[in-house]
C-alpha cells in the first residue's frame, strides 16, 4: 500500500515490491515503538502508538499477501471505490465537525459546560481547533479529494492514474486528520490558525499531498479529451497552491525528534504575515478555488446544461488566482505590519469582488432555461442557495477588509458570522448537493432514498445559517461599538466583561442555529445510509447513470 | 542594496508589468476569433464519459431516462 508505484507489472516485480514494503513498514513500526517509549509528551506518545498500530497492521497485511497468487487489478472503467469511501468519510466527518461546533457554541454561552472532569481535554480552547480542522480539513478536505477524483476521471475520460495510489491518498489524509484531532485534544499545537498540527503531522501531510498531486496530474496527462475542463483548472490550482502554502507556513525546527514541540523559523511580524498569507489563501484556494471546481462540474450536471459562459469561467479562474494571493495582509490592519502592505491587501481584497461575483453569476445563469427545476429539485435548490451565500460572503469579505470597517469588525463575532456564512452556506451547501448527486450514482440507485428528507435538510440548514449569521452580526457590531465607546473625559465606558454579558442572548441563538444545521446533516447521513442500503423509495428527478 | 530592496524593486516594476500583461493576454486569448466553437466543445465535456471512458450522455437519452422515472 505504501509503495503502489512498485506494484504488480508481473509476479516477480510484485514480490520485490512487497519485500521493500515489508522492510519500510517494519522500520516504521519499530521506530514508532521506540518513540512511544521515549516520547517526551503525551500527544507524541499517543501518536507514536497510533502510527505503530497502523504500520504494524499494514506490515501483517502485506506479509499475508506476499508470495500468494496475485489478484488481477482492474484497469478499465473508472476507479470509483475510493470515491465511495470518500462520500462516507465526508458524511461522517461533517457530522462530527458540526457536533463539536454545537458543543463549543454552547460552551461560550454557558461556560459551565467546560466540565471540570473533562479538563484539560474538553476545554473550549482545545475543542475550538478540533472544530475548525474537523469541518475545514476533515469534512471539506475529504469532499474535495473525493469529488476531484470523481470529476477528473469523468472530464478526462480516463481512469485514475497510479493504481492504488489514490487509496494511499484517502487513508493517508484521514490518518492526518486523526493525528491532528488527537493532537489538539492532548495539547500539541503550534498555535497557527488552521495550521495547528505539529511538525511530524505536517511532514506526513506533505507526503500525502504530493501523492494527491501525482494522481491528479497523472490522470490529466492521460486524458482522452483534447481540452482540460475548467473544473480541473480550479482543482489543480487548489492542490498546487495548498502544497506551497502548507510548506512555507510550516517551516519549523523540532525541539527533539522524540517530542511534538517545534520552533518556527519566522518570528514577529514576518511570522504573522506568513501565517495570514497562508490563512487567507487557505480560504481562497482550499475553500474557494477547490469548491468552485466542484461547482463548475456538479451545477451543470444537475441542471443538465453546460456552464453559462465558458469565457467567463476562464477569466474567473485567472482573475481569482491572480488576486487572491495578495489579500492576506487585510488580517493585520493596525498591527506592526507596514501600512503599505495592509493597504495592498485591502485593495486586492476589494478588486476580488469582481471575479467572485463573475463566478457566482456564471453558476446561477447556468440555470437559465431550467429555473423551473427550483420547484421540483431540492438538489438544484441547494446549489442555488450555496451560490447565493458565495455571493453574499464574497461581498461582505471585501467590505470587512476596508481598514475603517475592519476597525469596527476585527476581533468581534462579526468575523465569526462572516466565516460561517461562507463555510456553512457556500462550502456546506455545495458539498451536500454534491453528496446527493453522487450517492445514487456511485451505488447504482435510481435516486436518493428520500427526496422530502433533502427538502428537510435544505430548510433546516438554511434557517440554521440565518440564525447563525444574523445573531453574529448583531453581537459583533454591538461588541465593536461597546469596545470603542468613550465618555466625555475620554475614558472607556465598557469593560470587556460588560460585552460578554451583553452577548449572552445572541450566543444562545447562534447555538440553536448550529443545532438546526447539525440536525440537517444527521438527516442527510440517514438518507445516504438508506440510499446505499436499499433502493430508492421515491422515484426522483435526479439524473440516473445511463447504463 | 540589500536583497530585500532589490527584490522589492524587481517585484513592483518588471514582475508587476509581466503579470499584468499575462493577465490581459489571457483575456484577449479567451476572446480570440474562433474560440467560440472550442469553448462550446469544452463546456460540454461533463456530458460525455459519464459511465465509462468514451460513453456519451446526450440530452435526448437523459430526457428519456427522466421520463421513464416519472411514469
Amino acid at each position: 500500500m505504501l509503495c503502489p508505484v512498485l506494484g504488480a507489472a508481473n509476479e516477480g516485480d510484485s514480490r520485490m515490491g512487497n519485500y521493500v514494503k515489508l522492510v519500510v513498514l517494519g522500520i516504521i513500526t519499530l521506530f514508532a515503538a521506540i518513540a512511544a517509549n521515549w516520547g517526551r509528551d503525551i500527544a507524541y506518545v499517543v501518536h507514536a502508538v497510533i502510527i505503530m498500530l497502523v504500520a504494524g497492521y499494514l506490515f501483517l497485511r502485506t506479509l499475508r499477501q506476499t508470495d500468494e497468487p496475485i489478484k488481477p487489478v482492474a484497469t478499465d472503467g473508472y476507479m470509483d471505490d475510493v470515491v465511495r469511501a470518500g462520500v462516507i468519510a465526508t458524511t461522517f466527518w461533517g457530522v462530527v465537525g458540526f457536533l463539536v461546533g454545537v458543543v463549543i457554541a454552547f460552551q461560550l454561552a454557558f461556560p459551565a459546560l467546560n466540565f471540570e472532569f473533562l479538563q484539560p481535554f474538553g476545554n473550549f480552547g482545545r475543542l475550538r481547533p478540533l472544530h475548525t480542522s474537523a469541518v475545514i480539513f476533515a469534512f471539506g478536505g475529504n469532499a474535495l479529494i473525493m469529488s476531484s477524483f470523481y470529476i477528473v476521471q469523468r472530464t478526462c475520460g480516463a481512469r485514475l492514474w497510479g493504481g492504488n495510489l489514490s487509496w494511499f491518498v484517502f487513508w493517508g489524509y484521514n490518518l492526518f486528520i486523526v493525528l491532528a484531532a488527537t493532537g489538539y485534544l492532548l495539547g500539541a499545537t503550534q498555535s497557527k490558525e488552521y495550521a495547528e498540527p505539529e511538525w511530524y503531522v505536517d511532514i506526513w501531510l506533505t507526503i500525502v499531498w504530493v501523492a494527491f498531486l501525482a494522481v491528479y496530474l497523472g490522470t490529466i496527462f492521460k486524458r482522452k479529451e483534447k481540452h482540460i475542463y475548467v473544473a480541473n483548472w480550479f482543482l489543480l490550482s487548489f492542490i498546487i497552491t495548498v502544497a506551497m502554502l502548507h510548506i512555507v507556513n510550516n517551516l519549523s525546527v523540532p525541539v527533539s525528534i522524540w517530542g511534538s514541540k517545534s520552533v518556527q523559523l519566522f518570528a514577529g511580524v514576518q511570522d504573522a504575515m506568513t501565517q495570514w498569507w497562508y490563512g487567507h489563501n487557505a480560504v481562497g484556494f482550499f475553500l474557494t478555488a477547490g469548491f468552485l471546481g466542484m461547482m463548475y462540474y456538479f451545477v451543470p450536471k444537475q441542471a443538465g446544461r453546460p456552464v453559462y459562459s465558458y469565457k467567463l469561467s476562464i477569466i474567473h479562474f485567472w482573475a481569482l488566482i491572480f488576486l487572491y494571493i495578495w489579500a492576506g495582509p487585510h488580517h493585520l490592519h493596525y498591527t506592526a505590519l507596514p501600512d503599505w502592505a495592509s493597504t495592498l491587501g485591502m485593495v486586492f481584497s476589494i478588486i476580488l469582488w469582481m471575479p467572485s461575483w463573475g463566478g457566482m453569476i456564471n453558476g446561477l445563469m447556468t440555470l437559465q432555461g431550467a429555473w423551473d427545476k427550483l420547484r421540483t429539485d431540492p438538489i438544484i435548490r441547494m446549489m442555488v442557495i450555496s451560490l447565493a451565500f458565495y455571493g453574499m460572503s464574497t461581498f461582505e469579505g471585501p467590505m470587512m477588509s476596508i481598514r475603517a470597517v475592519n476597525s469596527l469588525s476585527h476581533y468581534t463575532d462579526w468575523t465569526i458570522g462572516h466565516v460561517h456564512s461562507g463555510a456553512l452556506g457556500w462550502n456546506g451547501m455545495i458539498t451536500f448537493s454534491a453528496l446527493y448527486f453522487l450517492a445514487p450514482r456511485l451505488w447504482g440507485k435510481e435516486g436518493m432514498y428520500s427526496m422530502s428528507a433533502i427538502s428537510w435538510h435544505f430548510w433546516l440548514a438554511t434557517i440554521g445559517i440565518i440564525l447563525y449569521a444574523a445573531s453574529m452580526w448583531v453581537t459583533g457590531i454591538m461588541e465593536g461599538l461597546m469596545w470603542r465607546e468613550v465618555d466625555a473625559n475620554g475614558f472607556l465606558v465598557n469593560s470587556f466583561a460588560d460585552t460578554v454579558s451583553a452577548k449572552f442572548p445572541m450566543l444562545v441563538v447562534r447555538g440553536l442555529g448550529g443545532v438546526l444545521y447539525l440536525a440537517g446533516a444527521l438527516i442527510m447521513a440517514w438518507n445516504i445510509f438508506m440510499t446505499i442500503k436499499g433502493g430508492a423509495r421515491q422515484k426522483a428527478l435526479v439524473g440516473v447513470p445511463t447504463a | 542594496m540589500d536583497t530585500y530592496s532589490i527584490l522589492r524593486e524587481i517585484a513592483d516594476s518588471w514582475v508587476l508589468l509581466a503579470m499584468t500583461l499575462f493577465f490581459l493576454g489571457v483575456i484577449v486569448w479567451a476572446f480570440r476569433p474562433g474560440s467560440k466553437s472550442v469553448h462550446a466543445e469544452t463546456a460540454n465535456i461533463p456530458f460525455r464519459n459519464e459511465v465509462a471512458p468514451g460513453s456519451v450522455e446526450t440530452p435526448a437519452s437523459k430526457d428519456a431516462s427522466i421520463k421513464e422515472l416519472q411514469s
